[in-house]
């Protein structure tokens, strides 16, 4: 029997390694410069929806930390302790078949233990899920669709795609933005780790969440609800401006298209092919609904939703072979020679 | 007691044709052959699931890799999960249930032997659709072949608009098929373990494993019957021009989230029930010591039984049910992990004052006591539905998950393996290859499971075939990848132990563990008659009593 004891000690040493090493995870991830270990980290909480979160999943994680120690102190106590030794007499060890005292203890304190999990559950819930809607909230519509997102003002009269632009919210004088959630095809998610915790888009299924970022900065995240071929590159990015770089910017989304006149063969291209069956650019006869929303297409930092950046190559590149940057996208190769190709692209890159 | 067989001329002689042996498995109704093919095909299909499983990480071990395209990675995580779940836990869990519940119950068939041989067919038949849609799904341009709805299959992406071709009718329908063997299977082991135990066998004298199994049983009845109703009302959608979940035409996307998840959680315990069905058996033997509170052993699967089936939106918290819901949800899936608890304090109390004799199948019990401690407190996490909105879909839950079904039920079920490895072979398995398996997959599986929690912290979800630099995703990644090398060769190891054991193990005796259950009295293998003598008994430990006539248990339960 010596051999398994020794096996056995290697085997607790073994545990508490990987607990170690957890534990400075955990502690690494925690650390008030969090952002730096990932931008979507979930401890790096800017907004008080992910701020509420974190506070009840600090409660959480102490409460299930404690468990765990009182009760993995036990397992090794009692396989250390209650080994069979080398020199053991062959005699079965006193039969014990069990204690209602014990057995009533074990069951009362989880009890209690639940009572006070749920407690502070419930009142997170209520917090977020009942958050009054103040009458200065910019009011937005999100709507997913395979692979993209496309944002609404109703407000203010702004469409806009995959980039969602929101102002910063003092903590004193909050201007939180709430977000009605649609999908136009099948299931996705709203994620925005550092913002509020996820909240799913169905079809049929009309769902909201609100966010109130406190500091200015882009903020990632991404589709978290398996939507189809394309789900992972789905991307998120909200940017959250100053209110008067965001008034600034809701102003510059409202002018209408830049007029073309230098390059009117690239848009003739673009208003004689199959992209205006998808694509919209206000005040043209481009007035597609399927596909983002161009009409300024510059302004925006990057293309396919985040998954590449908005560069003329890029850009050219995703008309002419949407699947070397996105493969299993919705949008079509267009199937263009190299000179309508230029044309187009240069006349898309009017579109500020 | 029934420990002499009668000496019967042995039928299955050495020179039969290799068509005749062939034809004796297909055509049996034996519990014992019928509980080795369950096992057999399990077995297969987690290598089958362990492959596309690795080809996965592969795939993820670096930001923007190329190994397989978008597509290929959706089948294949739509292939892992439906193949884990249904192909190979559901089938494990019931071969062992078949083989080992007339055995310990003193009994010598189920029920309804017949049923026995139509379920396991149907369901290999299921499995069989699944892999075949590999090659005759194949649908419009583009439409791919294999399912690539996800296991969970979530509407509308299973409408004929986003999924064209066939590869999602043969996911329907293999699911649709095995759950008609499920419930099959499961009324069997209801009748079984109700009906045919043997004299002086009262309820309260059953052995745990018999009663850990009745209530799966009934769960599997009561819960594979909404997924079976599901996938019919799928299949009406798709060709019969019905609504149910088709968003497009008025359809609830919902409604088909409530029907998977009231037959998905409840799974989660149909398959861990059976685990802790092995550890009620296998912490005892080992730990020499009886169980300790068998009274509140069963009370609290029965309760785990009850509260499961209420819990099912607790995979729905982001789906925007509200306040008042949420909170009922958050109420019930906390409140179930007091039973559980209660269990995992009353094993530990075994191993109390006992001498702890650590053999493989102990070993895997004891890792599994310790992972499915994490398992639960994970779960406890989750169940905090502020907290599920950041964590559910993320890597988090995949790896709290796999921490449930590794963790757990597989370490269980090696756990049994071993344990009863002996009975259905009649030969001994190899103890070192049994420890280097043990240890292989141990550092494997925490290499790749614990790791696996902290991108999902840092906002990775899940089912994403690549993700970019720069997110602090892809050292966790890599390590994740490595563990699963370690996870599969000691799989290696453990199948080449099966294999080469049936040959050249030593041989096993009735009894090799010195235990204390039926199973144990008759021969090993058993023969097809299971016990000469039908056997009458007076206490939970039957072969206690018989090896200790001056201390038996009866004179204290």
């Amino acid at each position: 029997m010596r051999a398994s004891y020794i096996k056995d000690s290697t085997r607790s040493g073994l545990c508490r390694i990987f607990l170690v090493v957890l534990w400075s995870a955990v502690a690494a991830a925690s650390e008030p410069a969090a952002p730096a270990l990932s931008p979507t980290n979930i401890f790096a909480p800017a907004s008080t929806p992910a701020k509420s979160i974190l506070g009840v999943s600090y409660f959480v994680l102490a409460v299930t930390g404690a468990i765990f120690v009182v009760v993995f102190t036990l397992l090794v106590y009692s396989v250390v302790k209650f080994r069979r030794r080398s020199n053991d007499d062959g005699r079965e060890p006193p039969q014990v078949y069990g204690s209602n005292q014990v057995e009533l203890a074990w069951t009362v304190i989880p009890v209690l233990i639940v009572v006070a999990l749920f407690m502070a559950t419930a009142r997170v819930i209520v917090d977020i899920q009942k958050a009054a809607q103040p009458a200065n909230a910019i009011e937005v519509t999100a709507i997913g669709h395979q692979f993209w997102w496309e944002y609404r003002y109703p407000a203010l009269g702004v469409v806009t795609a995959n980039e969602l632009h929101v102002p910063v919210s003092d903590v004193d004088h909050p201007t939180p933005t709430f977000i009605q959630l649609l999908s136009a095809d099948t299931d996705h998610s709203f994620w925005v780790p550092r913002l509020a915790g996820k909240t799913d888009l169905i079809p049929n299924h009309p769902n909201s969440t609100w966010i109130d970022p406190h500091e200015t900065g882009l903020f990632l995240g991404q589709c978290a609800q398996y939507c189809g071929t394309q789900h992972a590159l789905m991307l998120l990015r909200v940017y959250v401006q100053s209110r008067a770089d965001f008034d600034r910017w809701i102003e510059q989304q409202r002018q209408p298209a830049a007029a073309a006149n230098a390059v009117s063969e690239g848009q003739r291209i673009f208003e004689t092919t199959a992209c205006i069956n998808c694509h919209k650019v206000a005040g043209t006869v481009a007035n597609g609904r399927f596909g983002p929303d161009l009409t300024h297409l510059m302004s925006r930092d990057t293309i396919a939703a985040g998954a590449a950046l908005n560069t003329p190559e890029n850009l050219r590149l995703w008309i002419l072979k949407p699947d070397a940057i996105k493969p299993g996208s919705l949008m079509p190769a267009m199937q263009l020679n190299d000179h309508d190709l230029d044309a187009l692209t240069a006349y898309l890159e009017t579109l500020r | 007691m029934s420990t002499d067989a009668i000496a019967l001329p042995r039928t299955e002689a050495a020179e039969r044709p290799f068509v005749d042996a062939l034809h004796g498995w297909v055509t049996t109704v034996d519990h014992k052959r019928l509980g080795i093919l369950y096992i057999v095909y399990a077995v297969i299909f987690l290598v089958i699931g362990g492959i596309e499983a690795t080809i996965m990480r592969i795939q993820l071990i670096r930001p923007l890799n190329n190994f397989v395209s978008p597509q290929v990675f959706n089948r294949l995580f739509t292939l892992h999960g439906t193949t884990m779940i249904f192909f190979v836990a559901m089938p494990m869990v019931f071969g062992f249930a078949n083989y080992l519940i007339p055995l310990m119950i003193g009994a010598r068939d189920m029920a309804f032997p017949r049923l026995n041989a139509f379920s396991f067919w149907l369901m290999a038949f299921g499995g069989f659709l699944l892999y075949f849609s590999m090659i005759g799904a194949n649908g419009l341009y583009g439409a791919g072949n294999a399912p690539d709805v996800g296991w969970f299959a979530y509407a509308p992406l299973t409408a004929r608009t986003f999924s064209v071709g066939h590869s999602t009718d043969f996911w329907t329908l293999s699911l649709l098929i095995s759950g008609f063997g499920s419930i099959g299977t499961a009324v069997n082991i209801v009748t079984t373990v109700l009906c045919m135990r043997c004299p002086g066998m009262s309820l309260g004298k059953m052995p745990l494993l018999a009663w850990l199994n009745l209530v799966m049983a009934w769960m599997v009845i009561l819960v594979v019957s909404p997924l079976t109703a599901a996938q019919v009302m799928l299949l009406i959608d798709r060709y019969l021009g019905g609504h149910f979940f088709d968003t497009q035409a008025g359809g609830s996307a919902v409604l088909w989230m409530h029907f998977f998840w009231i037959f998905g959680h409840p799974e989660v315990y149909v398959l861990v029930i059976p685990a802790f069905a092995f550890m009620s058996e296998i912490i005892p033997v080992f730990s020499r010591k009886a169980i300790f509170g068998y009274p509140v052993m069963v009370g609290a699967t029965i309760a785990i039984g009850f509260v499961s089936m209420s819990v099912w939106a607790h995979h729905m918290f982001t789906v925007g049910m509200g306040p008042a819901a949420n909170t009922f949800f958050v109420l019930s899936t906390m409140a179930v992990g007091v039973p559980t608890g209660i269990k995992i304090f009353n094993w530990l109390a075994t191993m109390w004052g006992g001498k702890i004799l650590f053999k493989t199948p102990m070993l895997f019990a004891i890792a599994f006591l310790f992972q499915f401690l994490i398992a639960g407190l994970t779960g406890i996490m989750l169940s905090c539905a502020p907290f599920d909105w950041q964590l559910t879909a993320s890597y988090f839950v995949v790896a709290h998950f796999h921490y449930v079904i590794v963790g757990g039920i597989i370490f269980g079920i090696f756990a049994a393996f071993y344990y009863w490895y002996p009975k259905m072979s009649g030969r001994m398995y190899n103890e070192t290859l049994g420890r280097w398996h043990f240890w292989l997959f141990l550092i494997g599986f925490h290499l790749t499971f614990d790791f696996m929690h902290i991108p999902g912290l840092l906002g990775m979800p899940r089912r994403i075939y690549t993700y970019e630099p720069g997110r602090g995703w892809d050292t966790w990644n890599l390590i994740v990848t490595v563990g699963v090398a370690f996870q599969a060769v000691g799989t290696l190891v453990f199948v080449f132990n099966l294999v080469w054991s049936y040959f050249r193990g030593k041989l096993a005796g009735s009894d090799p563990w010195d235990a204390w259950t039926l199973e144990w009295s008759t021969t090993s293998p058993p023969p097809d008659y299971n016990f000469a003598v039908i056997p009458e008994i007076k206490s939970r430990r039957p072969l206690w009593d018989l090896k200790h006539p001056n201390d038996p248990d009866w004179k204290y339960e």
